[in-house]
């Protein structure tokens, strides 16, 4: 049904940001591809567009969006889901990323990925909306596992049910953000490795990695919030490892998105993926 | 009402209880890890705010800034997903504040950060061939029209909002004067730049840009425009388009 010719390498990338540009131009490694979020891309023309076109001659690029509430109560945004498609359409990226959440209700943007009730409902309006997107843009998207705060009460199966029936039914993949388990699962007191266990690994198109800070909630329960604002931990490693010795070999992306640091530090936690990559390919 | 108007509804409202039927994951309300959300959404647009507005962030003071901002985000959250454009009315939010009326200047001060931001994001062009305008006669050059750049910006105020900017994102620049002034924000190539505009030149480029010809915006410009000064600024920072004769 989708160009599945044009694909992330199964290597580490990381989440782009201006001020990396010229050490990306100049000394990528190991760094094989590059995310961007959709949405700063949506101005008509200046530096940011010119940028990412230098990007895309070097780099498979992936786009992922963060505002496009496929969630959401109501339809989706169009004119933003055509705002994607021309972006698509130009740049011709390797992959194209959404989130199980929504940010919009009664045309009030909040930019924030708000959580979902696992129900029968809710699917069905998710996936709606996925055939919408893989329509309209004419490629398979993959949807990424959000960080959990809280659960509803309403909820009828787990997130990994809910994401299998996902993909089933619409046939898009998966971005699978181990940090997002780790910070779920310490948040609602679930094991991060039996949710691996349960998640429909063999759709996963891409991993994502990132950092997270610690608060507590009202019980002194530990509370991880999901920043993207410092380097990932150990523990989030580990899950890396664990996650691909079950899935194989897949493009790796560590998102930095606050508090940004210099490229050598950026560059050293994709080496790190890397070395979790390369490990595969030796036989044991 | 629906799970989502419930769960919006408190977002924006520390006040308002929190939603029913949220939970620990233990059976426990959910309590304080709701205002997460809250906090994210919060600090994310303020955060939008702050990094379009710098300038009136440090007029006013950090502190100051994340108060205004968060009433802001409150009473106008943004009604589209991309939020380079997010803060459009913020100009003149600080203009009906009352606490800041003794800063009158203020949302002119903003609307050059607003200019400025709409200029950066705004489509490239190429510049037209100076030397046309040389080998015109007298007569054929009062009767061109110009096409201006989509990154072209202008602005008017009756206070020193130029100064006023520059003194607080220049180093060294000078003290604010008690002027009116004009701002006139080119973009030679992706960074917009504002300089400020001498006597006449504001209606003169606002002719330009409605499409009169060179001797109609010279006459809507009065005597003591220096037409040199304008021109060679709006060639030199490729500021038109087309030349058309």
């Amino acid at each position: 049904m989708f160009d599945e010719t044009n694909s992330l390498p199964a290597a580490p990338g990381v989440g782009y940001k201006a001020q990396h540009f010229a050490a990306i131009m100049g000394e990528p490694d190991p760094v094989q591809w590059l995310e961007i979020h959709a949405e700063n891309y949506m101005g008509d023309g200046g530096r940011p567009i010119a940028q990412l076109r230098h990007l895309a001659e070097r780099f498979p690029i992936s786009v992922h969006g963060v505002g496009l509430s496929i969630g959401g109560e109501g339809p989706l945004d169009t004119d933003h889901l055509a705002r994607l498609k021309h972006l698509c359409d130009w740049l011709n990226p390797a992959s194209f990323s959404e989130h199980l959440a929504w940010s919009t209700h009664d045309s009030h943007f909040f930019n924030d990925l708000l959580p979902l009730p696992y129900t029968d409902a809710t699917l069905s309006r998710v996936c709606d909306h996925i055939d919408q997107v893989q329509e309209v843009l004419g490629r398979r998207m993959l949807l990424e596992n959000p960080s959990s705060y809280l659960a509803f009460a309403d909820s009828t199966m787990t997130e990994t049910d809910f994401l299998h029936a996902v993909t089933r039914r619409t046939g898009c993949g998966m971005l699978l953000d181990v940090n997002n388990v780790f910070v779920s699962a310490t948040n609602l007191s679930y094991s991060p490795q039996s949710y691996i266990d349960a998640y429909p690994l063999d759709a996963v198109g891409e991993i994502h990695l990132g950092g997270h800070d610690e608060d507590h909630d009202d019980h002194g329960a530990p509370l991880l919030i999901d920043s993207h604002g410092r380097e990932v931990i150990d523990p989030v490693w580990e899950l890396l490892d664990y996650t691909l010795a079950r899935s194989g070999p897949r493009p790796t992306l560590v998102e930095w998105d606050t508090d940004v640091p210099d490229w050598p530090v950026l560059a050293a936690e994709a080496r790190r993926a890397n070395i979790a990559l390369s490990r595969l390919s030796v036989p044991a | 009402m629906t799970d989502q108007t419930a769960f919006h509804a408190a977002l924006l409202d520390a006040a308002a209880p929190i939603p029913t039927g949220l939970t620990d994951g233990a059976g426990r309300p959910a309590g304080r890890r709701y205002g997460v959300y809250r906090n994210n959404v919060a600090v994310s647009l303020r955060d939008a705010l702050e990094t379009a507005y710098p300038a009136i962030a440090k007029l006013i003071g950090t502190e100051n800034f994340h108060n205004i901002a968060g009433m802001y985000l409150r009473s106008a959250p943004p009604d589209t997903p991309i939020m380079l454009q997010y803060g459009a009315g913020f100009p003149q939010f600080l203009e009906s504040l009352a606490p800041l009326a003794h800063l009158p200047y203020l949302g002119d001060v903003a609307r050059i950060e607003r200019a400025m931001r709409l200029s950066y994001h705004a489509a490239d062009s190429t510049p037209a061939d100076a030397t046309i305008l040389q080998n015109l006669s007298q007569e054929v050059l009062m009767s061109a029209r110009l096409t201006l750049a989509p990154s072209v910006r202008i602005l008017r105020s009756p206070f020193p909002a130029f100064d006023i900017w520059a003194y607080n994102m220049r180093p060294g620049a000078r003290k604010p004067r008690p002027l009116a002034q004009d701002t006139l924000i080119l973009r030679a190539e992706f960074d917009p730049v504002p300089h400020l505009l001498g006597p006449g030149a504001y209606a003169f480029v606002q002719a330009i840009n409605a499409q009169q010809p060179l001797g109609a915006a010279l006459q809507a410009a009065g005597e003591d425009i220096d037409l040199g000064a304008i021109l060679g600024l709006l060639l030199s920072s490729h500021a038109i388009t087309q030349i058309h004769i």
